[in-house]
């Protein structure tokens, strides 16, 4: 009796080794990925992973270049359809609903599941049709001041409006790197996702234009279910609640993210927050 | 890192090599130069060579009088009025059906063993001889379809020339449109027709209007095709519908000449001087369009 009560301990560790740390059951899940396999052709670039994102909170993917965090973004909001040659296996649940189901509507699911993308990529129009380009294809306003309306709303969301206001009709390409990526913030807001997901949104980005975006994220997530990938573990510790760290296609850890800092439990996930490799 | 490990600059050993590597550039640089010069040269010597033979026949007379026996009142009001009509057709049939079918290619169309036949098919027609278009119109359309050797013959004949540099050129802009910029669109809740419509054909459209440019100015100075499917070197009429028979000016130009006559040469460089301003005027018009499309983006 005694021998195998004193074994318990390393089969949990055991147990833990193979998958990430499940949530606490009392939070509710917005995403949830289930044996989640992803192919790049014959190669995979995902294994089998498993995870629950809550809402109204960021969770932060760390991991080094080439982890599949970037990856596992796109599968969210069915980003990597466009892709030739690639293949999903498994399950993402959003509200409960996979996801992958056949029958699902895309371009709904997209509307839903916002995107920002590593390069700002504002589209070559006016500062003002790029916030309306969503609304306008997704046929969400009745009128043109509705419209006018929706677009100032969102760029105030992204505090962008006091920037641009007097300068709505000039191109987007003629503001600055921090502010084009506001303005593909605005954008992704104008259509009313409820998740967000961003690609590490501040790499291109000076300090005092990451700072502005940092901030815009942790405003955001009152409203927003937020999932961001990014390369920079202090930005991981500062904007998020919660990380998950990937290595080579696998999801090694997955916790709040100042156990993730702190007090890891996996060796590998030590080393990477700490700088030992990576 | 360490403080020995860059040499002072007047030990550099490579300074022989420095010079040689200049005078290199300056030589490809000037080489450059005479090419440019060459090709210049020709160009000049054969404006000049017509501008001193025709102008003095450029007249409004000239310009709208019908052909005839006598060189002083020969005019090219005929071929010029067959020339725009049969470009216009040209331009109906080739442009939506080649933007269209780029389109599919580039778009919607897999990376299938199929595709690539397509593509390298097409890669081909592109380079067929324009007479083999031409006996191919004088079957199809003058013939088989029944159009005569009507303007509409002609026009679609040059259309079929054209296709393929049309979805080339489309392709080739359809391809350099940035793949963030559809992603873009994409994750705003757009459909793929949206995507093209909105955001990728407004980005393309300057490429897309170069290669429209170059096909129809290549239509405009064919002859042969022409000539194959029947078009008339003596017309003494203006075109007034598709189904008109027609001339057009190189087939006039050549028609003149062929003529012994001082009088009719003298018309042939006039001919050539009309045939040169009708390509500028096509040719400014597209790039007018494209500047006014291209500063639509700009900052």
């Amino acid at each position: 009796m005694n021998g195998a009560a004193r074994s318990v301990p390393s089969l949990a560790g055991l147990v833990r080794q193979a998958g990430p740390t499940p949530a606490p059951p009392q939070l509710p899940v917005k995403i949830q990925a289930e044996g989640l396999n992803f192919y790049y052709g014959a190669k995979r670039a995902l294994e089998d992973i498993a995870v629950r994102i809550h809402p109204n909170v960021v969770t932060a993917f760390i991991g080094p270049s080439g982890c599949g965090k970037s990856t596992f973004l796109r599968t969210l909001n069915r980003m990597n359809d466009i892709i030739p040659e690639t293949r999903v296996e498994g399950q993402v649940l959003i509200d409960g609903r996979d996801i992958y189901e056949p029958g699902v509507d895309v371009v709904a699911l997209r509307r839903r599941v916002g995107m920002v993308f590593q390069k700002s990529n504002p589209f070559p129009k006016s500062i003002f049709d790029n916030v309306a380009y969503g609304l306008r294809i997704n046929a969400m306003a009745g009128s043109r001041s509705e419209l006018a309306g929706r677009v100032e709303e969102s760029l105030r969301q992204a505090a962008l409006w006091e920037e641009v206001k007097d300068r709505l009709h000039e191109s987007a390409l003629a503001i600055s790197g921090g502010q084009q990526q506001r303005l593909c913030i605005a954008r992704a807001l104008a259509v009313r996702p409820d998740i967000l997901l961003m690609d590490e949104p501040a790499s291109a980005l000076d300090p005092i234009a990451t700072q502005r975006i940092e901030e815009l994220v942790y405003d955001l997530k009152k409203t927003y279910t937020i999932v961001i990938v990014t390369h920079n573990m202090q930005q991981a510790a500062r904007v998020s609640d919660y990380t998950a760290f990937f290595w080579l296609g696998k999801l090694v850890e997955y916790d709040r993210t100042d156990k993730i800092f702190t007090a890891p439990a996996e060796k590998l996930t030590e080393d990477y927050v700490t700088g030992r490799f990576g | 890192m360490s403080e020995t490990a860059l040499p002072a600059l007047g030990t550099l050993s490579a300074g022989r090599d420095i010079a040689r590597r200049r005078r290199l550039d300056v030589l490809f640089q000037v080489l450059a130069l005479i090419v440019l010069c060459v090709a210049l040269a020709a160009l000049a010597a054969l404006i000049v060579d017509v501008w001193a033979d025709g102008a003095g026949r450029l007249s409004w007379r000239f310009l709208t009088s019908f052909p005839s026996r006598r060189a002083e009142q020969a005019g090219i009001w005929h071929a010029l009025t067959g020339s725009v009509f049969v470009i216009a057709v040209t331009a109906v049939l080739a442009v939506p059906v080649g933007i269209g079918a780029a389109i599919y290619l580039e778009e919607y169309g897999t990376r299938s063993a199929i595709a690539r036949l397509i593509e390298i098919n097409i890669t081909n027609l592109a380079a067929v001889p324009s007479i083999i278009y031409g006996l191919l119109g004088l079957g199809l359309f003058v013939r088989m379809l029944g159009f005569g050797r009507s303007v509409l013959a002609g026009g679609a004949t040059l259309a079929l020339l054209v296709l393929p540099v049309v979805i080339l050129s489309t392709r080739e802009a359809l391809r350099a449109v940035p793949k963030s910029l559809r992603e873009g669109s994409y994750a705003l809740g757009a459909t793929k027709w949206q995507t093209i419509w909105f955001q990728v054909l407004p980005v393309a459209f300057p490429g897309v209007l170069t290669g429209l440019i170059l096909a129809l100015s290549r239509a405009i100075g064919e002859t042969a095709p022409l000539i194959t499917i029947g078009a008339v070197t003596f017309v003494t009429f203006a075109p007034d519908s598709i189904w008109s028979t027609f001339t057009v000016l190189p087939i006039q130009i050549f028609n003149w000449v062929s003529r012994p006559q001082v009088a009719f040469q003298e018309n042939a460089a006039a001919g050539i001087i009309i045939l040169l301003a009708l390509l500028l005027t096509m040719n400014a018009t597209a790039v007018w369009l494209r500047n006014r499309f291209q500063r639509a983006g700009q900052p």
